[in-house]
């Protein structure tokens, strides 16, 4: 039985989403001011890795059912 | 890839851009370290015979082959040298894509796949020894396994001493880093695993470049306040409108900036540049190879196309952005560093818009994708050096009875040699820059004839061993003598750029050098394979042939009722068909 890739690369994706997501929501909000046009992009982006990673590992799940 | 030769190196000048990493960005790129290493380790159990470490025991579905198809092929010298491009020439850059791959990437697919999985060949060179005959094989075997661990080199080079000019790592280390990761995963996982994290580094340079792009689309105005600026920087270079159109001035070379007119770009990078590549590389084909059917195998070049085509939009867009960006506001709207030529450092377009759009976190996850898509290009490499290697030359020559764990044995050793020769290749680099620039006009010599043989090769029966190997060795030879009687526009004859033997015309620019360069040897080595193969008896009966060439092949049936995608033909017009859409918006 191979690994199926979209089991690590769900998993991969979420806990890069919540490290985003996390350091998002703790940092100084000066830094988006001064780099992303005042966008929270940690926080926008880290929601979008975190969701790519949960299709992926819901798309893993039911293949293997 | 075919573009190694033809853009700047992806090493950055003596300025640069300085990033400095937090915490986080420090957090992001270990979590992935640990994952690329942790698949590696997941799947080296499912190593147990040499298929299983060299063609992923054929077992891959469709989509995971495609990416890896594309993701060994969108090394960090595509990143950063099509954004440089992207900077440089505008969008006419994207002629990479719309001309230079989908047409072959289709062709691939449709006609020559069924011939490489069909034929049960192991390797690119394997498929040549059975159609034509064992020295044709070696020929290609040797200057492939040279060009592979030579290519994993630079990509090793290039990483070191970027990561050395903008974040001030040390040189060495990153070489010794890069090398150990590669070769745990490779080691572990073989061709399995070069392919996950390929497919992974996909997924990353997407989700990593796509707020990039978006941000500095959002800064400068939108489309129409790029178009503006790359306008008003045209028209400031003295060719108006040049930077934001594809065809339109490709009437003549002195209008544009690639300095090509588009017979050359045609027919020299679309037709034989990019075909020669798409369709005879190992590099690719062996990702298409570890299919686990035919119409898998014949699909993921296909599939691979849909996402290659929108790629303009990642990798050139980032260059045209920060072009418009330093013509709007100088330097105090994008920190470019400028060469001594007066030009901005092309190849700091990504650090640059790294450093100004992402704050720490994003700039981790930017950083990461840079690093894993220069790790992958190295790993394609020695993956198809490992298998060429293996099969093809010591198997062959060393131990024709080698029994199957000897060989899978062999493979792994071949992976460590490979990189530490790759290690030496990346040392020769950082001392001997015009070494490497003439290892890879040599490697253009012998490169762009390789198209013709196997044209003829599959579609002809009648071309024989002799005529493919002479034919070759001449086409090799026509690229040399071209090459040594012609020169590109303000350059002094010299052995690396040309005129050596005379000076009997003068292209616009390098690169329309180097397209006609591949036209006169694609010529040269399709006439001399047909006429040496009239003068000679067939060397293979068609009984032989079956399975190898065209006309001697049952053509490969689709299962009634399978739905048009899933189909390689209406697949590969759809594909074709949303290419020429692209490059009619783009006008």
């Amino acid at each position: 039985m191979q690994l199926d890739i979209r089991l690590p690369m769900g998993l991969l994706f979420l806990i890069l989403g919540v490290i985003l997501i996390g350091y998002g929501l703790i940092s100084d909000q000066a830094i988006y001011a001064a780099h992303s046009l005042g966008q929270n992009v940690n926080l926008i982006w880290g929601a979008i890795f975190a969701l790519f990673g949960g299709v992926m590992l819901w798309l893993a799940r039911r293949a293997r059912e | 890839m075919i573009t190694l030769a033809m853009l700047d190196h992806a090493a950055p000048g003596s300025s640069a851009v300085s990033l400095q990493l937090a915490f986080v960005d420090y957090l992001i790129l270990g979590t992935y370290f640990v994952f690329v290493i942790g698949i590696g380790w997941a799947i080296r159990r499912n190593m147990k015979t040499s298929s299983d470490f060299f063609e992923s025991g054929r077992s891959l579905p469709a989509w995971i082959c495609a990416l890896g198809f594309i993701g060994a092929n969108l090394g960090a010298q595509e990143v950063i040298g099509m954004a440089a491009s992207g900077a440089k020439y505008g969008i006419a850059t994207s002629h990479f894509y719309w001309v230079g791959a989908i047409p072959a990437m289709v062709f691939v697919g449709i006609f020559m796949m069924p011939f490489y999985y069909g034929s049960k060949a192991r390797s690119v060179p394997e498929y040549l020894k059975l159609r034509f005959d064992e020295k044709t094989r070696t020929l290609n075997a040797l200057s492939f396994a040279v060009m592979t661990v030579f290519s994993s080199g630079i990509s090793m080079f290039a990483l070191a001493k970027l990561l050395n000019a903008i974040l001030g790592w040390n040189f060495d280390a990153c070489i010794i880093a890069s090398g150990l990761v590669v070769l745990v995963y490779i080691y572990s996982g073989g061709l399995t695993s070069a392919i996950y994290n390929e497919v992974l580094q996909f997924f990353l340079i997407v989700l990593g470049f796509l707020p990039l792009v978006l941000l500095g689309l959002q800064d400068i105005g939108g489309w129409d306040g790029l178009m503006k600026n790359l306008d008003g920087y045209s028209a400031a270079k003295g060719m108006p409108g040049a930077w934001s159109s594809s065809w339109q001035h490709m009437g003549s070379a002195s209008a544009n900036p690639i300095g090509i007119e588009w017979f050359g770009l045609v027919a020299g990078l679309g037709f034989v540049l990019s075909f020669g590549y798409w369709c005879t590389d190992f590099l690719v084909i062996q990702r298409a190879m570890a299919a686990k059917d035919m119409n898998a195998a014949r699909r993921t070049p296909l599939i691979a196309a849909i996402p290659k085509m929108m790629f303009p939009a990642l990798v050139i867009l980032p260059g045209m952005l920060a072009i418009a960006l330093y013509h709007k506001g100088g330097s105090a709207s994008i920190a470019l560093p400028i060469g001594t030529d007066g030009n901005p450092d092309y190849n700091m377009v990504v650090p640059a818009l790294l450093a100004k759009y992402f704050p720490h976190g994003m700039l981790g996850i930017g950083l990461t994708a840079l690093m894993a898509s220069f790790m992958s290009g190295m790993a394609g490499n020695v993956t198809a050096f490992n298998t060429v290697w293996t099969y093809d030359l010591y198997q062959r020559w060393f131990k024709p009875d080698a029994s199957d764990a000897h060989l899978l044995k062999v493979g792994r050793i071949t992976t460590v040699v490979g990189l530490l020769i790759s290690a030496v290749c990346a040392y020769a680099a950082t001392k001997f820059n015009n070494i490497m620039d003439m290892l890879q006009l040599v490697f253009g010599f012998v490169n762009a004839p390789l198209f013709a043989i196997f044209l003829l090769g599959m579609f002809w029966r009648r071309a024989t061993g002799h005529g493919a190997f002479f034919g070759l060795l001449l086409g090799t030879l026509a690229a040399a003598v071209f090459h040594g009687n012609t020169l590109p526009a303000g350059e002094a004859a010299s052995l690396l750029k040309g005129g050596w033997i005379s000076v009997q015309h003068t292209f616009a620019s390098p690169m329309a050098q180097s397209f006609w360069m591949a036209i006169c040897a694609f010529t040269s080595c399709f006439l001399g394979t047909f006429l040496i193969s009239l003068a000679t008896t067939p060397n293979r009966t068609d009984e032989e042939l079956r399975g190898l060439v065209y006309s001697l092949t049952d053509k490969p049936q689709e299962a009634p009722g399978t739905a048009w995608y899933a189909r390689p033909m209406p697949l590969g017009l759809v594909v074709l068909a949303a290419t020429v859409g692209l490059n009619i918006i783009f006008w």
